[in-house]
């Protein structure tokens, strides 16, 4: 039976199980809701929460086991000698196999060892279907029962459903832990075996970057090099140039609207420019593919320049834009939490406005403005859709923001999209670069909250 | 110095520091001017070039639909006409038949090239929805080929020397003469709210990289609001002040920070690679978008728990209701629209999301409408990625079209939470 | 004698329907809402002010003299602050406020569209109810106005004026070995002075001052009360205060709001021992506040 048929079933055989839960309650209780401990509907979540969980924790290991133990199955059942190749022809081999189990589309023409092969997948798979089926309904209405059984009138249910609710809420707001752990170590795990083909120091300090592996030992010319300089130099080139245009438009425009503007104008433009932080990234790529770069090309031909039609102009000017509205509002937050008595101070010594902004407000507010800028310059670097499609993939490294440079994650994308095998130094690189871009990051990230928070303590 | 001289001095330096005074302000306005500059720039160019996509050339022909191609066998066998009819031939025939003098074999190959690859398809869908056509001669309306619908679009200029252009002179005389007899024009585009992805531009459409991005986002808003309202009320209500909740804390403000295409690496280590989930399906994407969307939900439900005063949560207790029923009897109710705002901006999010996407492999060429979240399926944006890589002229103009209906998608959904928060706003 | 006709009126209390509460106004220098042209530094004229729809003070009319320290007032709300900070328009930087009537300094009226705020401010300086320095240090703090203005010419002058301006606000032997720390790192009494120092650096005529103890405890407000009588011989003080016995002890004339209306003015010891009016006589006693 498929998973969500028995899902379904299970919801079933809860629900029936709160309703009898309630009457059981109500028949202890003689009718007198009074003699309870709790409200009759908390016999009856007791009794379904018991039924459900369970079952439902079974459900979800199994299907997390189930295809890794049929496949160590088949495989063990497959002749000795198609089964001893190399591990990539293997997993191929099995990729087949489940193809064929599944009716799908196979690579080579079936073989007869194959053919068995799949059939005994497919039979383990019913096996294990029905298996579960039966398991996950025998717990259910075990744990139901058992539950069923214990309501009485000193039976405290509220306490101990509320408790199942606190242990959900609880275990809800540490998945941000185990999301950062699960970024960490899956992206540490594959760097570091990485890091086994290419030692470290060559990639944090190469200044070359050509990551085609020679597929045959024999093969001419591409040996690879993973130097990641020339990524890391493109990548700060972009930013910075980005920076550039976001963090003075932006401040600017933060300033007038929270020091100039009447509250009308606010009310408008405020909006009108949060519409640029809605825009999709994809976007502002095709935006600086489509528009920026071949206007960028064509002037700087006309005054004699050479610019790359893939230049770290266009796409860094492009992300500055994108930027704009995020510095903006990180900057208008941190302005408005200058006290207004340190405004009064400077207006009633007769400042005008623009000495009271840059020579009080700015001053004032400088940490704060400084740990926006640094969130912005993280987002930057963090920015993938826009480089992907507006700059280029030749790894120069170079400070002119008129050639064509690539970044970081344009690389990672670059590695990683297509069908590639997934152990090779290429796409292992592709971890590397998340690794060393996930660390650089965070680091911005802490010390820019951290900055931030201190501002703000400052004057709360 | 006396008051006098001291006010002398102020005055003096006065007109100095008004024009820095108006300078300042001039910077300010400059800033903002260019932030809207920009804005107008990006809507002008991607509506200029989108617009033209919502109508396409179709090509009026005598179509006759000729027993002889379709059912050589003569059963009349529905399923296998349309498995094996030759409908590609009665477009063919058609066209000889408008132009008998095209003769010459490369003459001839330009003259099918008229009629869309997919003009055969639209035939055979006619014959399927009425069998009676067969053997009779009909007008129909059938799409044009691309390079037609660009040169009718006049972004294919014929004064460009035949060399340079796409479309030969012969062509030209043959649109002309099209034009002239009325069989030429431009109707509603529907292929393009349709159809899924292909290869030629004029068959291909948004509708099957729509209905991918609508099963990623169901699958994303099932499992985070559920969970992200989870760990905002915990956090808000229950969680002591301690290490492990600091802990907690700076992990989801980082997370929120950390750029969306580390997400990607995550769900490809972990969903893909140890768990062996399928790849390109909305399945993954939706779990992959879930732990993205997170921090900006739970931060979202975190104020709106915090807007609710005090004096609430205290009248609850005071009549003896347990903490678990002040927070969902009360708490709950009254700061749901806020957190229904911080889920809905999150989905929009989601929705405009294309970078970790296509680590997952939903970078795929998908030509089927996705039936459910297994099957490989695309997204919107990363639509809109796939086709600004295409090289013909009518992929950016669907390019164009594809992120106008994906900001019109953006732009109800932001209207929607700005609805929400207004009709909801209390202000306590 | 017209004017002293729409004063009485101006004086009557809306709530005192009373007639023999309503009190006649003293006719003599000191008593009277109005000075002689000579004594007075400003003049304020039937002024009226609104916050959006709300009226906060009702025709007011009054003067300030010269070299007098002019106490004002009255239970909270009754406009007293609102009052001051129209003497030099630091009511504009409040959205929806709107100033109606006269307010003159040296024959000039300050809400006049020639007049310029940033010499108005420069000449009728400002000292708050929370010391509120400039998170710069100490020396910045004092130098920032006659910086802005221009006073100095060179660095020399400019030290001359921050080290006078200190001594002047008394702060001076407490701070001079360490002008370069920041001037939020002071005491809240220590701070008040240096925000004193920083008014009377810029050379003011006037300095206003909303309530400038009432975030400072006992011993620093007895310093800052022992200044403005210092203060007095050089500049013209009006000080907003909450505390009965700081106005009886710093001014020479006190004036009692009370709802946005201008109650009585007098002579200081006549008004806390011999009030004419109810509301005043009440407010002094004690009765509400």
């Amino acid at each position: 039976m498929p998973t969500s048929t028995l899902i379904i079933l299970l919801l079933a055989v809860s629900s029936a199980l709160y309703y009898f839960g309630r009457q059981r309650s109500l028949a202890v209780a003689g009718g007198e809701i009074r003699k309870l401990h709790s409200l009759p509907s908390y016999y009856g979540y007791y009794a379904a929460l018991w039924c459900l969980l369970p079952a439902l924790a079974v459900l979800l290991l199994w299907n997390g086991f189930e295809s890794k133990v049929i496949t160590t199955l088949v495989v063990n059942g497959l002749p000795a000698e198609v089964r001893n190749v190399d591990d990539a022809r293997l997993g191929l081999m099995i990729n087949d196999i489940r193809n064929l189990a599944t009716g799908g589309v196979v690579s080579a023409r079936p073989d007869p060892a194959m053919q068995t092969a799949a059939s005994h997948y497919q039979d383990l798979q019913n096996i294990s279907r029905a298996a579960l089926a039966v398991v996950a309904l025998v717990i259910a209405s075990i744990g139901g029962f058992l539950a069923w059984r214990k309501i009485a009138t000193g039976h405290r249910a509220r306490n101990k459903v509320e408790s199942i609710v606190k242990g959900f809420l609880l275990s809800s707001s540490t998945l941000a832990i185990f999301t950062t752990l699960g970024i960490v170590l899956s992206v540490l795990f594959e760097a570091i075996r990485f890091f086994q083909h290419v030692s470290i120091t060559d990639f944090l300090f190469g200044l070359s970057w050509s990551p085609q592996m020679a597929i045959r030992a024999d093969q001419v010319g591409s040996s690879g090099a993973f130097g990641a300089i020339p990524l890391f130099v493109g990548t700060m080139l972009i930013s910075f140039i980005a920076m550039m245009v976001a963090a003075p438009i932006g401040l600017m425009a933060a300033i007038y609207l929270s020091e100039y503007a009447s509250r009308r104008v606010r009310a408008i433009v405020k909006p009108v420019m949060e519409i640029l932080a809605g825009i999709p990234t994809v976007v502002y790529g095709f935006f600086a593919a489509l528009t920026v770069a071949p206007f960028l090309r064509d002037t700087g031909s006309m005054i004699g320049l050479d610019v790359s039609s893939e230049s770290a102009l266009a796409a860094g000017l492009v992300m500055g834009i994108m930027i704009i509205p995020f510095v903006s509002s990180l900057s208008d937050d941190v302005i408005n939490a200058v006290p207004q008595a340190m405004r009064d101070g400077a207006y009633g010594l007769g400042a005008t406005r623009s000495e009271t902004i840059r020579q009080v407000i700015i001053p004032a507010a400088l940490p704060g403005i400084v740990g926006g800028m640094l969130l912005a310059v993280s987002r930057a670097i963090g920015e993938t859709m826009i480089v992907v499609m507006a700059a280029g993939l030749s790894a120069n490294l170079t400070a002119n923001p008129l050639e064509a440079v690539t970044t970081v994650t344009v690389q990672i994308v670059t590695l990683l999209v297509g069908d590639q095998e997934f152990d090779s130094p290429k796409t292992l690189a592709a971890f590397a670069l998340g690794l060393s871009l996930f660390v650089t990051t965070l680091i911005l990230n802490i010390v820019a909250l951290h900055v931030v928070r201190k501002y703000r303590e400052q004057y709360e | 110095m006396s008051n006098n001289e001291s006010m002398n001095r102020v005055r003096a330096g006065l007109a100095r520091r008004y024009a820095t005074e108006r300078r300042f302000r001039m910077y300010g306005v400059l800033a903002i001017l260019m932030s809207l500059f920009f804005l107008v720039l990006l809507f002008t160019t991607i509506i200029g070039n989108g617009y033209t996509a919502f109508l396409q050339t179709h090509i009026k022909l005598d179509i006759t639909f000729d027993q002889a191609l379709l059912d050589p066998s003569g059963k009349g066998d529905l399923a296998e006409i349309s498995r094996t009819g030759d409908f590609n031939g009665v477009v063919k025939a058609a066209l000889r038949e408008a132009f008998p003098e095209v003769t010459k074999r490369g003459d001839r190959k330009s003259l099918y090239n008229l009629a869309s690859g997919g003009a055969g398809f639209e035939l055979r869908d006619m014959l399927m929805a009425d069998p009676s056509l067969m053997g009779k001669t009909v007008s129909v309306w059938l799409t044009a080929d691309d390079e037609i619908d660009m040169f009718m679009k006049g972004h294919i200029d014929r004064d460009v020397p035949e060399d340079d252009r796409r479309v030969k002179d012969l062509t030209i005389e043959w649109v002309d003469r099209l034009l002239a007899e009325d069989r030429l024009e431009k109707q509603f585009n529907t292929t393009f709210f349709t159809a899924g992805d292909s290869r030629d531009a004029e068959q291909s459409g948004i509708w099957g990289a729509a209905v991918g991005s609508f099963y990623t986002l169901i699958v994303t808003l099932l499992l985070s609001f559920p969970i992200g309202v989870a760990a905002a009320i915990y956090l808000e209500e229950f969680a002591p002040t301690n290490r492990f909740t600091d802990f907690i804390e700076v992990n989801i403000n980082n997370l929120a920070a950390v750029p969306s295409i580390v997400f990607g690496l995550l769900g490809l280590a972990v969903f893909i690679s140890f768990f062996g989930m399928p790849r390109s399906a909305p399945l993954v994407g939706g779990l992959v978008l879930t732990l993205m969307t997170l921090p900006t939900i739970i931060i979202a439900s975190r104020a709106a728990l915090k807007s609710v005063p005090p004096s609430i949560r205290e009248a609850a207790l005071g009549i003896g209701a347990s903490k678990m029923q002040m927070v969902f009897h009360h708490v709950l109710p009254l700061a749901m629209p806020g957190m229904l705002t911080g889920a809905i901006i999150g989905m929009a999010q989601a929705l405009g999301e294309s970078a970790p996407l296509l680590m997952i492999g939903m970078v795929a060429f998908i030509v089927d409408i996705p039936g459910g979240v297994f099957d490989p399926s695309t997204v919107l944006p990363v639509q809109i990625y796939l086709w600004a890589d295409s090289p013909e002229r009518a992929f950016v103009e669907r390019t164009s079209a594809a992120i106008m209906v994906l900001l019109a998608f953006l732009v109800v959904m932001n209207a929607l939470a700005v609805m929400l928060r207004k009709r909801f706003e209390k202000r306590w | 004698m017209d004017i002293a006709m729409n004063t009485t009126e101006a004086l009557m209390s809306p709530d005192s329907t009373d007639a023999t509460s309503v009190h006649k106004p003293v006719r003599d220098a000191v008593g009277s809402p109005l000075l002689d042209a000579t004594d007075a530094r400003m003049t304020c004229r039937n002024v009226n002010v609104y916050y959006g729809e709300k009226h906060a003070i009702h025709d007011v009319s009054l003067d300030i003299g010269k070299n007098e320290v002019i106490a004002m007032i009255g239970p909270s709300g009754c406009g007293k602050s609102t009052f001051l900070r129209c003497l030099n328009r630091m009511n504009d930087t409040i959205e929806g406020c709107r100033v109606s009537g006269q307010i003159q300094i040296d024959d000039q009226d300050i809400y006049d569209k020639s007049i310029d705020v940033v010499p108005l401010r420069a000449q009728v300086g400002m000292v708050f109810q929370k010391p509120n320095p400039f998170p710069k240090s100490i020396f910045d703090n004092v130098a920032y106005g006659p910086r802005i203005h221009g006073l100095a010419g060179n660095r020399t002058d400019l030290d001359e004026i921050v080290e006078t301006s200190l001594q002047k606000a008394g702060l001076w032997e407490e701070v001079k070995d360490r002008l370069d720390q920041p001037g939020t790192g002071l005491s809240g009494g220590q701070q008040q002075r240096l925000c004193i120092a920083r008014a009377i650096a810029v050379s003011p005529e006037v300095i206003l001052m909303d309530e400038p103890c009432s975030a400072l405890d006992p011993i620093a407000t007895a310093r800052i009360e022992e200044l403005i009588d210092e203060l007095r011989s050089n500049f013209t003080i009006a000080i907003v205060t909450h505390s009965m016995q700081q106005a009886a002890r710093v001014s020479q004339r006190t004036a009692y709001f009370h709802l946005g209306d201008l109650i009585e003015v007098g002579a200081t010891e006549q008004i806390f021992t011999n009030p004419t009016h109810k509301l005043t006589e009440d407010y002094i006693t004690g009765r509400f506040g």
